[in-house]
């Protein structure tokens, strides 16, 4: 149920995101949705892609150091008190979310949302106990054409 | 003197005396101390007698001062080898002081100093003084750091015993430097010329000139610099920046210092015997090229130094000097044999860095140190190439990461260093080997 995220290191430098887009592109690999995370002097990237794999090795060919990392995608109300609705469940679990961001595109009337847990597979469970729609790799992929 | 005209008054020093003996003399006296000197460690110190027995060579051999060459050399990593107390040639009762410096990798270098050493190293920084016309009655701000580090200690000794007013201030804290060279009237400061600039340059902002100011002269040392920066340095300030030479390993401050015609440090040869070798091959050159600086303790009790390579490129001129004295001169010192570096005033090899980043991560990462000069002050920037196993998702594990680096530096080599994770393979590599070290100083 959990989603395979790459991360990259990027110095903070006019040209560098631009390398890593262009990498992909020539491969014919199209970003899913994405997140940025800077300083002042480095930022990670983080994606999700249809072939995580074969991102990856695209990516290392150009010569950039790649992170594999385990995220959970979940569905998300699209009205106000929806998010909160989630992190009271995450929060009664006693875990931790280190970042988040959305997917572009929405299911329904709901939004996606990438969450990185300090626990990813307590946080899988807790989740779908509590009944909120954690969505696997497939779907998504489905989802994004 | 008047105080428009900053001429320095050059009166002369008793001590300054064996400046000027006539060089027969001088080499007599090189030859009786020589062999006083690698009797006494052949005696006590082991490392020297062992070497000694392995080149088959005796005290009784040292039958002029060429046959010095006879004798093996003495390197940085012998004292760290026998650290701490392993080269003393004198008990530890005997021993008044001792002082430390950085070495090549984590552990320091330590040299000691027996009564009579103390005098011998105060006496060579009274004519260090004097060799530049600073006086008793001067009075003298001294910038060099004060600690295990000689500079402080060493030029302090060195001013009270000339009869100058000392002001102990240390380095670092440059506003209150400058304060006190205002208030207190101060005539002659001892600092690192690239400290003196910037201390040039913050004075201007707090709105002092140091032309207006009874300064007359400046004794910098503890890093290399050229004629160049002197140039820049008389033209702002208008005193004189005279150029001493020293380190550690032989006494501290004071082997050479320059006199008033400024054309490089006269080495107090009578303490000090110099030698200029071939670095590569480790013959002996001729006086006037280029080689390495070799030197050799002719009066030092507690830790005899026989032919000590100081990695230093220079040369030795026996040119006579304007100024009367029979001492060689070196030339300046623009480059090492060794890959060490200074970076305001502390000694560094980019090893030291290499053991910080290995303890840190367990691997050694690719690195890159940069050296630049910012409103004169050194910055010492540390690139570390990101790899597999150093990179990750999060941002608080990178900079965690570049903070323990960082930290790990500040306390394993005592300055200040700005860390940057840079991208895999951006530091580039020549014959599959990175080029260290990176320096964009204007010196």
């Amino acid at each position: 149920m959990k989603t395979k995220q790459l991360s990259l290191f990027l110095e903070n430098l006019p040209g560098h995101l631009h390398n890593v887009c262009k990498a992909l592109a020539d491969a014919n690999i199209n970003i899913l949705t994405l997140s940025m995370a800077d300083t002042q002097q480095f930022g990670i990237l983080r994606l999700i892609v249809k072939d995580a794999d074969k991102a990856k090795a695209v990516l290392e060919d150009a010569g950039c150091v790649v992170d594999l990392t385990e995220v959970v995608a979940t569905e998300v109300a699209d009205h106000p008190g929806g998010l909160a609705d989630i992190l009271e469940v995450i929060r009664k679990a006693e875990l931790n979310v280190e970042y988040m961001y959305a997917f572009t595109f929405r299911r329904g009337d709901k939004a996606i949302l990438v969450f990185r847990f300090n626990n990813p597979d307590a946080a899988v469970a807790a989740l779908e106990a509590a009944g909120v729609a954690v969505i696997d790799d497939v779907e998504i992929y489905g989802r994004a054409e | 003197m008047t105080a428009t005209t900053k001429e320095a008054i050059t009166s002369f020093h008793p001590a300054s005396a064996p400046d000027y003996l006539p060089v027969p003399p001088l080499r007599d006296l090189q030859l009786s101390r020589l062999r006083a000197i690698v009797s006494r460690a052949y005696e006590r110190v082991d490392l020297y007698r062992g070497r000694m027995e392995e080149a088959n060579v005796t005290p009784p051999d040292l039958r002029s001062l060429e046959d010095i060459r006879k004798l093996p050399f003495t390197v940085k990593s012998d004292l760290r080898d026998t650290y701490p107390f392993g080269l003393f040639a004198s008990p530890l009762r005997d021993v008044v002081r001792v002082h430390a410096s950085s070495g090549t990798t984590g552990k320091p270098i330590v040299v000691a100093y027996t009564k009579e050493d103390i005098a011998v190293w105060t006496n060579a920084m009274v004519r260090s003084f004097a060799c530049c016309g600073v006086h008793e009655g001067d009075i003298i701000q001294n910038a060099y750091g004060y600690g295990l580090f000689t500079g402080g200690l060493g030029a302090h000794y060195g001013a009270e015993a000339l009869g100058a007013t000392v002001i102990p201030i240390s380095g670092g804290n440059t506003d209150r430097q400058i304060t006190l060279l205002k208030d207190f009237a101060v005539t002659v400061i001892c600092c690192t010329p690239s400290y003196f600039l910037h201390l040039t340059e913050r004075a201007l902002e707090m709105g002092v000139d140091i032309r207006s100011l009874p300064l007359r002269a400046g004794v910098f040392g503890a890093e290399p610099w050229s004629q160049n920066m002197r140039q820049r340095i008389e033209e702002t300030t208008g005193i004189k920046a005279y150029d001493i030479y020293g380190l550690s390993e032989i006494v501290g401050p004071g082997v050479a210092n320059e006199c008033l015609h400024q054309c490089g440090p006269h080495v107090f040869e009578d303490y000090f015997y110099p030698e200029i070798i071939d670095p590569d091959t480790l013959q002996p050159l001729p006086d006037g090229q280029e080689g390495e600086l070799v030197l050799t303790t002719l009066a030092k009790h507690a830790m005899p130094m026989i032919r000590y390579r100081t990695r230093d490129i220079t040369s030795l001129s026996a040119e006579p000097c304007p100024c009367g004295r029979t001492l060689r001169r070196i030339m300046r010192i623009g480059r090492r044999s060794d890959d060490m570096f200074i970076i305001r005033g502390v000694n560094v090899f980019p090893s030291q860095v290499e053991a910080v980043l290995l303890a840190v991560k367990g691997t050694l990462p690719h690195y890159q140190i940069v050296l630049t000069r910012e409103k004169n002050l050194d910055k010492m920037q540390v690139r570390v190439e990101v790899s597999a196993e150093l990179s990750g998702d999060r941002v608080k594990g990178l900079e965690a990461l570049r903070a323990r680096i960082s930290d790990a530096i500040t306390t394993g080599l005592g300055i200040h260093a700005d860390v940057r994770l840079v991208e895999p393979q951006t530091i580039p590599r020549s014959e599959g080997k990175a080029k260290r070290v990176i320096d964009q100083r204007q010196i």
